[in-house]
């Protein structure tokens, strides 16, 4: 086995392609113009690489290359979009709908709107993760501007009916915003097909580099319009201020190209790798896989291992295989999962839990060798656990009385 | 969190783990803590009726590392302990020889708690008789 330890957390971030650094490098030093700098020569081969970059993104989701503006990441995308929109669209309404399942980044974002004057609803999913279009157009009222919802949950890969997500969006005049950080580049993500009119991602989840961003902005049916969140030079079409990332967004396009290109090929590999992964769990007692297995992205697995606890169960294998319980952005903190918990999930049945994700160089005997470090921990903690021995015996743990 | 070098020893090599077999009149058990707070631990002791010495304990732990450490070293001490040391061993003491962080010392304290529960129960099938 390798000395470094597997890596099966490429939901939290990838590594960055050869191809892709490589490509980056002279825009670093040779090619270091600011791509604003349009009257020499040096700033006009910036300007003409990130327009390049523009393409390349646009091409991947299927978009114009003006309806791409770039960021710093995924999380001010996300701000732009909801914050812009919030701002712009004040006089037509200020409630605002997003699912529970939301990342942090959108989650946050709408409790400052909510501070700041915004209606905001909150749908709860079903028990596989997924939102019932019922209940979203159920929840929509005349003053409703924004739909905010993830096209695949970071925690769980569960995709959501995007496509009737969107349908409804139009037919009763709101926007469509969709946290796309973690399908884009995975999946075939489409503005046109999906109706999407605002959406975020992000660069390093994608074989780039960290610190790149983009934010798709739909210009035409309807016209999105968004208030800048940074004043400053104007960039970006006046929507996002501050000099352009050039080596970063260089190496966005270029992990876009890539990824449109070998999307397919990676998809099929990594999906027969995550089921041997999650076939071998299931083979345990008293092991679940959480979300709709069917809307999932193929790369992605939420495991919960019942009764041992999460972070004892890390403890176990965490310098030989590198996994993330719950969100990578709380992990320093013991919170439950909010994902886990909006479907159902128990406090502790989802400390107990795992996420799984796999990447582009993933191999096959790194799936082995996870799939004998973890079930060895979890049969050796389960010897050890008075839980397991109490459920063994019969007893129903759910309606025990815990002594404290 | 950086585990303590005798933290991962007993994680990885757990003293006392698993139940005693004895006939239940010489064992004092307790069961502390709940899933939702993180943390559950048995602790089993079984007692010389007549030296009222702890012959041999036994842990089940639920729970992170520092729980599973915790619940190990205590074991590790109360064997050949009489009942007596054993009501005294305190946090403090498994605090300072495992190095836990603060926010761990709430794993000492549940199994403190556990083991002066358990001498509670043993005494409770064994009342002691009062000289006259």
């Amino acid at each position: 086995m390798a000395e470094k330890p597997v890596y099966l957390d490429h939901n939290a971030t990838t590594p960055v392609d050869p191809r892709v650094l490589e490509f980056m490098l002279p825009y670093f030093t040779e090619h270091f113009g600011n791509a604003s700098s349009r009257s020499h020569p040096y700033g006009l081969e910036a300007a003409h690489a990130v327009e390049f970059a523009r393409e390349q993104i646009a091409s991947l989701i299927g978009a114009e290359a003006k309806e791409i503006i770039f960021t710093s990441g995924a999380t001010e995308s996300v701000n732009l979009a909801m914050k812009g929109v919030f701002e712009t669209y004040a006089s037509k309404g200020n409630h605002i709908i997003l699912l529970e399942t939301e990342h942090k980044a959108v989650m946050d974002t709408a409790a400052t709107l909510e501070k700041n004057g915004a209606a905001v609803t909150i749908l709860k999913p079903e028990s596989n993760g997924m939102i019932q279009p019922d209940l979203l157009e159920a929840a929509i009222r005349p003053d409703t501007i924004l739909i905010a919802a993830m096209y695949a949950n970071n925690e769980t890969g569960v995709i959501q009916p995007v496509q009737a997500i969107s349908a409804i969006a139009r037919k009763n005049g709101v926007l469509f915003f969709t946290d796309a950080t973690q399908a884009v580049g995975k999946i075939p993500v489409q503005v046109e097909h999906d109706g999407i009119d605002l959406m975020a991602f992000s660069a390093h989840k994608m074989y780039g580099p960290k610190g790149v961003g983009a934010l798709y902005v739909r210009r035409k049916q309807p016209r999105v319009k968004l208030t800048a969140q940074l004043d400053g030079g104007g960039h970006e079409r006046g929507l996002r201020s501050g000099t352009l990332n050039v080596p970063g967004i260089v190496g966005f396009g270029k992990a876009a190209e890539i990824c449109k290109q070998e999307m397919a090929a990676d998809t099929k590999r990594l999906a027969k790798l995550r089921d041997k992964l999650e076939h071998a769990f299931l083979q345990m007692e008293e092991v679940q896989v959480n979300g709709d297995t069917n809307h999932r992205l193929p790369h992605v697995t939420n495991i919960t291992f019942r009764y041992i606890e999460g972070d004892g169960l890390m403890l176990g294998f965490n310098q030989k295989v590198a996994v993330s319980s719950g969100s990578a952005c709380s992990s320093a903190l013991t919170e439950p999962s909010h994902v886990l918990i909006a479907m159902g999930l128990t406090a502790d049945q989802a400390k107990s839990t795992l996420r799984f994700s796999l990447g582009r160089y993933t191999k096959e005997q790194e799936i082995d060798f996870a799939i004998k470090a973890i079930s060895d921990t979890v049969m050796k903690l389960r010897e050890i656990s008075p839980l397991w021995e109490m459920y063994k015996e019969g007893m129903d743990l759910d309606q025990f009385n815990w002594p404290g | 969190m950086a585990y303590s070098l005798k933290v991962m020893d007993h994680y990885l090599h757990p003293r006392c783990a698993g139940s005693l077999d004895e006939p239940l009149q010489h064992i004092g058990t307790a069961l502390v803590g709940s899933p939702l707070t993180g943390a559950v631990i048995r602790i089993q002791i079984h007692v010389d009726e007549d030296t009222q010495m702890i012959k041999a304990a036994r842990f089940k732990t639920y729970g992170c590392g520092y729980a599973i450490a915790t619940s190990s070293l205590l074991c590790e001490w109360l064997t050949g302990l009489s009942l007596e040391d054993a009501l005294h061993i305190d946090a403090q003491a498994i605090n300072y020889e495992l190095e836990l962080p603060p926010v761990k010392y709430v794993c000492s304290k549940l199994a403190v708690k556990a083991i002066r529960n358990a001498i509670r129960d043993y005494r409770h099938k064994h009342p002691v008789k009062m000289a006259s």
